[in-house]
C-alpha cells in the first residue's frame, strides 16, 4: 500500500495531467474546425520587414556556415530554413 | 514499489504532455506559401586564421521560370592555402581547391512548397555528391509552417600522393522544422535534424600522437583511426522580434550530440538596425561550448593503445567567440527597369577559438628549444572571415 500522502500526489498529477490534456485537445480540435488566426494578414507589415528575415541572404549564411562546420564538431540545424510570414 | 508506481506515473504524465503538444500544433501544422524573389549574388569571401588563408568568389541565382516554379544555381570556390598547426607538425604548406556547383527546383502548389536539390563538390583528393528533398506547408491562417527534408549524400574520399588509397562514405539528413507567427512582432522557430554517416570518417591526413621515450622528442605518430559510423542530433531555437524604430533582435540557441561523445551547445545575439531606407546595419555575437570525442586525446600512453583513437583538434574540448559587423547599402530602382532593387555588403566576423585539450607541438620556449612533451602550451588562435557581395533582384 501506498502511503496516503504519496497516493494524494499521485492522484493530484493525474488529475492535472488530464485536465491538461482534455483542455488542449478540446482546444485544438475546435480549432481543427473554425481556425482564427491571432495575427491577421493586415497585422504582418513588420513581420515582413527586410530586418525579420532569419536569413536574409542566403549566400553570406551558407558560407558563415560552411566555416564554421569545417572547424566545429556540431553539425545540422544550422538555420536558413523557414522564416519570414509568407505576406510578400 | 513505490518508487517503481512512481516511476510509472511520471513517465505516464510525461508521455501525456508529449502527446497533447503534439496534439495542440496539429491544427496549427495548417502561412500563405510564396516562392522566394528572383535574385542573384556576387559574393567574395576570405577567412585568415590559425595558418589558413581561402579566398575565393561564390555566385548564387534564383530565377521563377514559372508562376509556381522557381531555380537556383549556386557555384562555390574555395582557394585553400594551409599552413595550421595539423600541416606544420608533419608536413609542408600545400595549397589546393574546391569546387562546389548545386542545383535546386522549388514547385509551389497552394500552401504547400516542395523542393529538390543536388550538390557536387569536388576536391582533388575528396569527391561528394548530395541529393535532397524537401516539402514545407502552411497552417492556420498562415501562422505556421511545417517542413520536413531528407538529403543522401556520397562521399569519395582519396589520399595525395597513395594512387591506391580510396574509400567511400555515405550520409543521410533528417530534418524537421517548426516556423510559428507568435504576435505580430514575433517569429519564433524550431528545427531539428539528424545525420547519420557510415564508411570511411576519418580525414586521411590526421594523425595521432603517442608517447615513445625513443623518440627525439618523445612522441610519435600514428594515423587516426575513427568508428565507420556516426549518429547526431542537432535542435535549435530561434527567435527573432520586431523593434518599433525598424530594427530587429535575434537570439539563437542550439544544442548538440552524437553517439561519438561529442556534446555542445551555441548561443548566438544578433541586433539589425534599419537607417532611412537604404542603410541597414547588422552587429552580432556567436558563442560555441564543446566537449570532445570519447576516442579523442592530445597524447595517448601508447601505440594503439585504444581501438579508436584521434587527434583532431575539431574533435577535442574547447570553445570560440565570434563577433560580427555588417553594413548594407540598398536601392530601389522605382523607374521601370530590369532590376527592382540592388544592394552592397559587406560582412566581418572575428572569431576567437581556445582548445582545452590540444596542444601546440610547433610551439618553441624562449631560449628556441621545444617544450617537453605533454607540457606544450595549448592552442589558440584567431580568425577573421570577410565578406562582400553585390546583390540584384529583378
Amino acid at each position: 500500500m501506498l502511503p496516503i500522502k504519496v497516493k494524494e500526489k499521485l492522484q493530484a498529477q493525474i488529475r492535472l495531467s488530464l485536465i491538461v490534456f482534455i483542455v488542449i485537445v478540446m482546444t485544438a480540435l475546435s480549432a481543427c474546425s473554425h481556425i482564427k488566426p491571432w495575427v491577421k494578414p493586415y497585422e504582418r507589415s513588420n513581420l515582413a520587414d527586410n530586418v525579420m528575415k532569419l536569413d536574409r541572404d542566403p549566400v553570406n549564411s551558407s558560407y558563415l556556415h560552411h566555416v564554421y562546420q569545417a572547424r566545429e564538431g556540431a553539425r545540422g540545424a544550422e538555420g536558413g530554413a523557414g522564416g519570414g510570414c509568407g505576406c510578400n | 514499489m513505490l518508487k517503481a508506481v512512481q516511476v510509472v506515473v511520471v513517465v505516464v504524465t510525461r508521455l501525456t504532455l508529449a502527446v497533447t503538444f503534439f496534439i495542440s500544433f496539429l491544427p496549427s501544422i495548417l502561412m500563405a506559401a510564396v516562392l522566394p524573389e528572383d535574385r542573384a549574388d556576387v559574393l567574395l569571401h576570405s577567412y585568415d586564421g590559425g595558418g589558413m588563408d581561402i579566398q575565393a568568389p561564390a555566385i548564387l541565382i534564383r530565377k521563377k521560370v514559372h508562376k509556381n516554379v522557381s531555380i537556383t544555381a549556386n557555384h562555390y570556390l574555395d582557394r585553400i592555402t594551409s599552413a595550421s598547426v595539423d600541416v606544420l607538425a608533419r608536413a609542408s604548406v600545400y595549397s589546393e581547391s574546391r569546387d562546389e556547383n548545386s542545383l535546386g527546383l522549388d514547385f509551389l502548389n497552394d500552401k504547400a512548397m516542395f523542393n529538390v536539390g543536388y550538390t557536387n563538390s569536388k576536391e582533388n583528393d575528396f569527391t561528394a555528391n548530395t541529393f535532397h528533398v524537401g516539402v514545407s506547408q502552411d497552417f492556420f491562417g498562415d501562422l505556421t509552417n511545417l517542413s520536413l527534408g531528407y538529403s543522401r549524400g556520397n562521399d569519395e574520399i582519396r589520399k595525395t600522393g597513395d594512387s591506391s588509397f580510396e574509400e567511400a562514405a555515405t550520409r543521410q539528413h533528417y530534418r524537421f522544422g517548426v516556423t510559428q507567427i507568435v504576435t505580430k512582432n514575433t517569429v519564433m522557430t524550431a528545427a531539428l535534424e539528424t545525420i547519420t554517416d557510415q564508411g570511411y570518417l576519418n580525414n586521411p591526413y590526421r594523425a595521432v600522437r603517442y608517447s615513445d621515450e625513443f623518440a627525439a622528442r618523445g612522441f610519435g605518430y600514428i594515423d587516426e583511426n575513427y568508428p565507420v559510423t556516426r549518429t547526431s542530433t542537432a535542435i535549435a531555437l530561434d527567435t527573432i522580434h520586431y523593434l518599433p524604430y525598424r530594427a530587429s533582435a535575434h537570439i539563437r540557441f542550439r544544442v548538440f550530440s552524437d553517439s561519438w561523445g561529442i556534446s555542445s551547445s551555441d548561443v548566438k545575439l544578433t541586433y539589425v538596425h534599419a537607417i532611412k531606407e537604404s542603410w541597414v546595419l547588422e552587429v552580432n555575437y556567436r558563442f560555441y561550448t564543446q566537449e570532445g570525442a570519447d576516442f579523442y586525446s592530445d597524447l595517448f600512453p601508447f601505440e594503439e593503445s585504444q581501438n579508436f583513437y584521434a587527434r583532431d583538434k575539431e574533435l577535442s574540448a574547447f570553445e570560440d567567440h565570434s563577433v560580427g559587423i555588417g553594413v548594407t547599402y540598398e536601392h530601389a530602382f522605382k523607374a521601370p527597369s530590369l532590376i527592382n532593387k540592388a544592394s552592397l555588403n559587406f560582412f566581418y566576423t572575428f572569431i576567437h577559438f581556445s582548445y582545452d585539450d590540444f596542444r601546440d607541438v610547433t610551439a618553441v620556449q624562449a631560449d628556441g628549444s621545444f617544450y617537453a612533451v605533454g607540457q606544450e602550451p595549448l592552442l589558440e588562435f584567431d580568425a577573421g572571415v570577410a565578406r562582400f557581395f553585390v546583390s540584384i533582384w529583378f
